[in-house]
């Protein structure tokens, strides 16, 4: 059965990096639904989240095959109750219904959203959340005229108390040591 | 450590002598003219074969590896020589064949304008090499050509580009040379861990039908010994991918033959009788397993391999044992009990004595008029002592000499299995023949493959390498042919060829041959190809419409093989 993975994939800043990690999932015919690039917390290192749709047999294979890249430090899988996890949504919406009545104002607290920016023709609207939370905040708004709309890729953090990738780093180097 | 003031041209050249490089396959062009100039002050120290066509150069590279087990090196111009080793790479890089490939690149500032020969061979080589690198400013020379030669050679070896761009070829550096030795986010290999070593001991000493399957992993990682001991020990058959062929001797007591497709009856048939499989080094390709769903259901299966990735890729295992095969075998050979399955070798001896009665015999030793691939292979092989390298390419030919050709040493058979290259024969023999000078080279190719890289005899006669080619001629593309006849009703379509005087050609490029199409010139011919002192083409007129078997058709069961039509 598919459902929804995130995978999280550390690895040192090289070009051409992103092309052999997107080819990983092209090749084998598998949509990226969402992506993510940014320096982790230790410099030098990015971390990429990749929100795929498919088995969990496949993903474990496409995890393998992600940490067979040279360059890659480590790929993890997780199941999106495994994560906490965020999208930014930002809604450019015309200013006038907003003189007229105060409905998006009460739709703007109901969601927990803010405003960004009010200038004479329109406002930003800022909403983070899951797509199903953004997405419902769009239809509400789009009842006025959403003139834009733009959804980010999705961060994830793990429910893991320590910090995954410094551990991992230190029996890395420990193990590279060993072999010496 | 002392440095030397030198351009990044020949800061590569003096990379590659630090790595030990003795021989360069090559051909120039405009965006890597200043390494060849640089070159030109070291060709007393680093031999370079200047090929035909940079498709021979790669191949060439790829036989100097596959016999030698040290990474093969190319160098090819900026655009069209680049992409024309593309195939080459792409071989190399599903038959695990350790490469370092440097390409010539237009400067720097005229990166992404489409500049004069510019390609993007980068992006390109992305899917297809283990790792690659443009290399913009030369102080970056001699730690790229450092890493490189670490990621080919280490771990599961493949295929590494370097592109090297004409600034940083001009440019100077101080040059200083580190090896490498490791790369914080790459783990070659990790230690064979003994739980999993017990685990699959307990399989093994409780298996009854235990059939081991090898492949390329035992001569990449030189397991050879380690193979021979565990089986004695052990007293287990062990079947052969054709990449694993020669890693043990054909003529060994627990040898079973050849996996899948055109391998042998009894361990393709018996794979689906076994109780446990130990697959080393191996990667369950579909040649070898026909349809998965019935391959080896009465198995438990062992999985020993260096590449993570291959475990439970295709097959689902019961116990991988991650690592070097050569380190794994030994903890297996030291933990496992003496054993000996006599009643189970038995059957694959049954099998074996139906395959030779209902195909062997026909094809070694043939009663009709028509000259059968066969037979010309087993008079190869035995006025070859047996101990010649052979070199093939790809259709029927291919087949019937990994069936029939056989081994007494490792590292003697060089063909394209995973990519099934057409023109590799020729070029790769040559690069067989440059690693291995005092060994004989055999060359076995096709009349449709000949002609794919057939320009690289001009490489071959000015280097005067004596490869002795086999031309098994059956006026088709016979691999093709065959599916034609058996799987879409006889319809020959564009598989039937007008073919060249091989021999006149083969004379204009300054090598001698002969044609023979009597089976009682047969073995004169063979011997007189053997004696000849230089380069050799000996066209053998084949049987047009021969067929190899047995036959495991596409999407089969390893067990419905069939023997004859
Ligand atoms: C580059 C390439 N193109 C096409 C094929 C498909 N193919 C596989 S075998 C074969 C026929 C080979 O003919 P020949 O070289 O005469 O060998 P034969 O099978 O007759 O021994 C072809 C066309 C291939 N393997 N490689
Ligand atoms: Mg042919």
């Amino acid at each position: 059965m598919k459902k929804e993975f995130i995978i999280t994939v550390y690895s040192e800043n090289h070009i051409g990096l992103l092309t052999r990690i997107t080819i990983v999932f092209t090749r084998r015919k598998i949509n990226i639904e969402s992506l993510t690039v940014s320096e982790s917390a230790i410099k030098g290192i990015y971390k990429f989240t990749i929100v795929i749709k498919e088995t969990e047999a496949q993903t474990q294979k496409v995890v393998n095959q992600l940490e067979k890249l040279i360059d890659v430090l480590k790929a993890f899988y997780h199941t999106n109750e495994e994560m906490i996890y965020q999208e930014i949504a930002l809604y450019k919406v015309p200013i006038e219904p907003i003189y007229e009545s105060d409905a998006i104002e009460k739709i703007v607290r109901k969601a927990g959203a803010r405003i960004l920016e009010i200038t004479k023709d329109y406002v930003v609207i800022e909403r983070t959340g899951h797509k199903e939370e953004t997405q419902a905040l769009f239809e509400e708004l789009n009842k006025f005229h959403v003139m834009q709309f733009i959804r980010s890729g999705r961060v994830a953090i793990t429910r893991d108390p320590i910090e995954r990738l410094s551990e991992f780093l230190k029996e890395r180097d420990a193990f590279l040591d060993s072999l010496d | 450590m002392t440095t030397k003031r030198v351009t990044g041209s020949e800061a590569l050249i003096l990379s590659l002598l630090e790595e030990g490089v003795d021989t360069i396959f090559g051909y120039p062009g405009g965006a890597i003219m200043p390494v060849y100039d640089a070159l030109y002050d070291y060709d007393k120290r680093v031999n370079h074969i200047l090929t035909r066509h940079e498709q021979g150069a790669i191949h060439g590279a790829q036989g100097y590896a596959r016999v030698t087990g040290k990474a093969g090196v190319c160098f090819a111009t900026s655009g069209p020589g680049a992409t024309n080793l593309m195939t080459g790479i792409a071989d190399a890089m599903i038959d695990s064949t350790p490469l370092v490939c440097i390409t010539g690149q237009v400067a720097s500032p005229l990166l992404g304008t489409d500049a004069f020969q510019e390609s993007d061979i980068l992006g390109m080589s992305i899917p297809v090499t283990k790792w690659n690198y443009q290399v913009t400013s030369p102080d970056e020379i001699p730690q790229a050509i450092a890493q490189a030669f670490y990621i080919a050679n280490t771990g599961r070896p493949g295929p590494v580009l370097i592109d090297l761009t004409k600034d940083a070829q001009f440019g100077e550096l101080d040059f200083e040379y580190k090896k490498c030795t490791k790369i914080r986010s790459y783990v070659p290999e990790t230690p064979v861990d003994p739980h999993a070593v017990k685990e699959a001991v307990d399989l093994i000493d409780a298996a009854k039908k235990p059939l081991i399957l090898f492949g390329h992993g035992i001569i990449i990682g030189r397991a050879e010994q380690e193979l021979k001991e565990f089986i004695e020990k052990t007293g287990i058959p062990a079947a052969w991918t054709i990449m694993g062929l020669s890693a043990l001797p054909t003529d060994h007591p627990l040898n079973v033959g050849m996996l899948g497709m055109h391998g042998n009856y009894g361990p393709n048939v018996l794979t689906n009788e076994a109780d446990l499989i130990i697959a080393v080094g191996m990667r369950f390709d579909d040649r070898v397993t026909g349809k998965v769903s019935e391959y080896a259901k009465k198995a438990k299966i062992i999985h020993i391999e260096i590449d993570p990735a291959e475990i439970n890729k295709i097959i689902k295992v019961n116990v991988k044992v991650l690592g070097d095969s050569k380190k794994a075998l030994k903890m297996l050979t030291y933990n496992a009990k003496e054993n000996k399955h006599e009643d189970w070798l038995n059957e694959f001896k049954k099998c074996a004595e139906i395959e030779q009665e209902k195909v062997i015999n026909r094809d070694l030793h043939p009663v009709k008029p028509g000259l059968t691939m066969g037979e010309v292979i087993r008079l190869a092989s035995e006025k070859s002592n047996h101990d010649a390298i052979l070199v093939t390419d790809v259709g029927q030919h291919q087949m019937i000499a990994q069936r029939y050709f056989k081994f007494k040493h490792s590292r003697s058979n060089v063909t394209s299995g995973g990519l099934g290259t057409m023109g590799f024969c020729l070029p790769a023999s040559m690069g067989a023949q440059i690693g291995a000078p005092d060994r004989k080279v055999i060359a076995v190719i096709g009349d449709g493959g000949f002609q794919m890289t057939i320009q690289e005899l001009g490489t071959i006669a000015q280097n005067k390498l004596p490869v002795k080619i086999i031309l098994l001629n059956n006026n088709f593309l016979g691999m093709v042919r065959q599916w034609q006849q058996l799987f879409f009703e006889k319809r020959y379509s564009f598989t039937e060829l007008q073919n060249p005087d091989f021999i006149m050609i083969g004379k204009g490029f300054g090598i001698d041959g002969h044609k023979v199409d009597k089976r009682e010139d047969l073995e004169s011919s063979v011997q007189k190809m053997m004696d000849h002192d230089g380069p050799y083409l000996l066209e053998v007129v084949i049987e047009k419409e021969d067929n190899v078997f047995p036959m495991v058709p596409t999407g089969a069961s390893v067990s419905d093989v069939i023997l004859e039509p």
